[in-house]
């Protein structure tokens, strides 16, 4: 029983991290309907600019963190102007694939730069272990819960009680219509990459704080996660990506926990092809008719 | 002698219902009108016809040599029986020629597989050639032969329209479906289609339903109207007694106007 | 329209040409093993993206997990010749038959999904086909498989490219090619005209799957070496580049996209570090500045390529 409640908390932590990914994603997704495979690789970068602050610039954990949300807000919308942009009324297939392009030149970009090798990151924070009656709860556990909350908090205010955040709605649903209405489409789109890039890049920061380590390629294996995340809770939905980032983390860790550590991308996998089959629109999401 | 009976047919959709209890019958050889106001269920009903949506209740019976239930049979399955269609917004295959477009509709009826295309047995061959004869041969009946390498999606409206009345024929329907196949036309236009529809009757040995707002065409050429009105058939008739139809006139003009 | 007429025959002398061409070629010693290597895969490439060109750019079903059915084609041939020994001819074809096994069970299930869901549930299944390769001992796990017996040769894949090239042409220029293509354009039109959709979707991927057990075999007796991390999805990726970049719905577009880009990374090899950078910007480009890749739909007449052998 512990053993179980023990392994829950670290599929929290791990969720916590697929969820704030998953949020970039499905943000994305809602608004230009694209799979934005190049989110990975923003949080990937985003654990890079957490290592520099720290490791180069002594910064501390939080300092860090909000740079490296900053710059990955930054590199968003540039990636957004500057490769997604010109694409936006192409084919999906041809969109997909310039997505793929941009990932590529992220991950092979960055390895130019960094090298290949896995660096290891600073501890920033020190390790304690704070027990609670029989459990043994470790600080980052504690930090990384608690700093997705507040952001996830931060997001739904933002989306649901400011100006900006209806835009973002009203551009999700009917782009012509937002136009239309006066909002600025361009703009309300960069937002959007915007967020979901300071997010991803948050998760980035967390992650390299409590596994200690990164590497170049390690945005490609939980951006897809994050992307099956976002399918489980309904692509486009925000309470979705979260439920389905936390669904996503402890699943697997469950998995892991009991012996079977090499299937567990095959189990999300198979989570994925289950739910995409039988509730397409995933758990949150309503069905709609085609209109024939 | 009928060709199609609905008892009771109803659909709904997470609990509203699109129509309800809809019984009529479909004499061979008609043409019979759909008509109602916006929403009215007239394209709901049609996609009953042809397999798309699946009724919630009731029963759906084609009369060919015997009865067919159609309910719950998958749209390309009702298509080999004969019933083919047209849509309201016209969907035509846009980046294939005209003559493929055709060809499509010959589908139901051919049956070269897999191998014997691969290999190409000479029935392949016989096949193809046959296919390709009577698509021209097809098209020529529609006018549209000097356009048979144009791609689809290049053809003006109106061909465009007849195109798509062009591709259901090819697959020999016994009972064509026409979902509002005069929209976007001025009544020159108009009149021509209703003598092509009256003429294609004749021609193809056909039962024709046609969804159209245009009343002078249905008025024209119908010999059976229905009038649906919120999922609810409220009549059915000769022209001239729906016309008289007080339940018809107020669904049209509203109570006040009654 | 017969079989055998000018245009045909034509056809053929060329194709044998070629053939005795490079035959020669090799003999002789004018092209070395770097160059045959990178011609096999030339080949091997142009198999799995005519084949995915059916599902992707006729049919119009987006597919990511088409490395997997190579995958199961690999296996299944190192199993068979190295550890049953048995000839290449029977492993190729019971390659090309597992695949297509797989390609029904994947496609059954997935094929009621639309494009991006589709495309992610084939990664999905692809993913776990790597998965399990991983997991299994008998075949190596993620040690690989060794000391697969070395059969292919240019042979070998010139006829295996010229098969698959002729029988998706011939397939695409009949009724059921028809049925495909009109699949890709209206899918609800298509089942109005009575085509039987679901049907149609798994027999082209099963056709693709077919071809691409065929890539798998080759692939694994010619390198002695396979490992599951070989057919990830960046391999599907890959293939998918190919079919995009030479021209979706166009078989000449596959053979010279496949061409054409290992020629691009084979020049590329000289700057290992910037390799993949360069390719991910040639990569943008063409799909800004050419998204209906280098042929659109298009395809070569008569002399160049053998167009349709009917």
């Amino acid at each position: 029983m512990e053993q179980v409640l023990q392994q829950l908390i670290n599929g929290i932590s791990l969720g916590s991290i697929y969820a704030l990914i998953a949020l970039g994603y499905t943000m994305v997704y809602g608004i230009i309907n694209l799979i934005n495979f190049a989110h990975g690789d923003i949080y990937m970068i985003g654990a890079y600019i957490g290592f520099a602050c720290t490791t180069f610039l002594g910064m501390g954990f939080m300092p860090a963190l909000i740079v490296s949300m900053i710059s990955t807000a930054i590199l968003g919308v540039i990636i957004e102007k500057v490769a997604y942009k010109p694409i936006r009324k192409s084919t999906r297939i041809a969109a997909l694939i310039t997505a793929i392009s941009v990932s590529l030149f992220l991950e092979y970009g960055m390895m130019y730069f960094v090298k290949a090798e896995t660096r290891t990151f600073p501890e920033v924070l020190s390790s304690k272990n704070i027990t609670l009656g029989n459990f043994v709860f470790n600080n980052k556990d504690i930090y990384i819960v608690i700093i997705t909350v507040v952001l996830m908090l931060v997001l739904q205010y933002i989306i649901h009680k400011t100006k900006t955040g209806m835009a973002m709605r009203a551009t999700a649903m009917d782009s012509e219509a937002a136009q239309l209405m006066g909002i600025s489409v361009d703009k309300t789109i960069s937002i959007t990459f915007a967020i979901g890039s300071c997010l991803a890049g948050a998760a980035g920061v967390l992650v390299g704080v409590y596994y200690n380590s990164i590497d170049p390629l390690m945005g490609m294996m939980p951006g897809i996660k994050a992307f099956i995340a976002a399918v489980i809770g309904g692509i486009g939905i925000i309470p979705g990506a979260m439920f389905g980032g936390y669904f996503l983390g402890i699943t697997e860790t469950m998995v892991s926990a009991y012996g079977y550590s090499l299937y567990k991308d095959a189990v999300a996998f198979a989570i994925l092809i289950l739910m995409l089959i039988i509730k397409p629109k995933g758990l949150f999401g309503k069905n709609v008719r085609e209109k024939v | 002698m009928s060709v199609l009976k609905l008892d009771k047919v109803s659909i709904a959709f997470g609990g509203l219902k699109a129509l309800s209890d809809i019984s009529l019958t479909v004499e061979k050889g008609q043409i019979v009108g759909i008509i109602g106001p916006n929403g009215a269920g007239k394209t709901t009903l049609f996609n009953l016809l042809t397999g798309m949506y699946v009724p919630t209740s009731g029963e759906i019976l084609f009369k060919k040599n015997d009865s067919i239930k159609l309910n719950g049979l998958k749209p390309y399955k009702i298509t080999s029986y004969g019933i083919a269609r047209t849509f309201q917004n016209i969907r035509l295959f846009g980046d294939m020629t005209v003559l493929d477009n055709v060809k499509m509709g010959f589908h139901s009826r051919t049956k070269c597989g897999f191998f014997s295309s691969v290999i190409r047995l000479p029935s392949y061959y016989d096949e193809e050639r046959k296919v390709n004869e009577e698509a021209i041969e097809m098209l020529k009946i529609l006018n549209l032969e000097s356009k048979k390498d144009e791609l689809a999606k290049s053809l003006p409206y109106g061909e465009q329209r007849r195109l798509e009345i062009a591709r259901a024929l090819a697959s020999k329907p016994s009972v064509l479906l026409l979902d509002e196949p005069a929209a976007g036309m001025n009544p020159n236009e108009t009149k021509e289609l209703t003598n092509f529809i009256a003429w294609i009757r004749e021609k193809f040995d056909l039962t024709i339903i046609l969804i159209e707002h245009d009343i002078k065409l249905v008025m024209g050429i119908c010999n059976k109207v229905y009038v649906l009105n919120y999922g609810n058939l409220i009549a059915g008739g000769t022209p001239e007694e729906v016309q008289k139809n007080p339940q018809v006139i107020e669904a049209y003009i509203g109570s006040e106007g009654a | 329209m017969k079989a055998i007429n000018k245009k045909n025959i034509i056809t053929v002398l060329f194709i044998l040409l070629m053939y005795a061409a490079g035959e020669i070629m090799l003999r002789q010693g004018i092209i070395d093993s770097y160059i045959e290597i990178n011609i096999i895969l030339i080949g091997i490439n142009i198999i799995l993206a005519v084949g995915l060109n059916l599902v992707t750019g006729f049919t119009g079903q987006f597919s990511l997990g088409h490395a997997a059915f190579m995958a199961v084609g690999a296996y299944t041939s190192a199993i068979l010749t190295a550890k049953f020994g048995q000839p290449f001819t029977v492993a190729i074809l019971f390659s090309a038959m597992a695949a297509a096994l797989a390609g029904v069970i994947i496609g059954i299930p997935t094929l009621r999904l639309k494009g991006d869901y589709l495309a992610i549930a084939t990664l999905g299944f692809g993913e776990i086909i790597k998965i399990l390769a991983l997991n299994i001992d008998y075949i190596g796990g993620a040690r690989g498989f060794m000391d697969i017996p070395k059969y292919t040769n240019w042979t070998w894949v010139y006829f295996m490219v010229v098969i698959s090239i002729v029988v998706i042409k011939n397939f695409i220029n009949s009724r059921g090619g028809r049925a495909c293509i009109s699949i890709s354009q209206d899918e609800t039109a298509a089942e109005a005209m009575g085509i039987n959709t679901t049907k149609y979707k798994i027999l082209a991927f099963v056709i693709g799957a077919f071809f691409a057990g065929i890539a798998g075999a080759l692939y694994a007796n010619y390198f002695y070496f396979i490992k599951p991390d070989s057919f990830g999805y960046m391999k599907s990726i890959d293939i998918l580049v190919i079919v995009v970049f030479g021209g979706m719905g166009s078989i000449a577009g596959s053979v010279v996209g496949a061409i054409v880009l290992s020629l691009i990374s084979l020049f590329l090899q000289n700057i290992p570090e910037l390799r993949m950078v360069i390719y991910a910007v040639i990569l943008f480009l063409i799909m800004v500045y050419r998204p209906q890749g280098l042929l659109g739909k298009g395809e070569f007449k008569l002399k160049f390529l053998k167009r349709r052998l009917a």
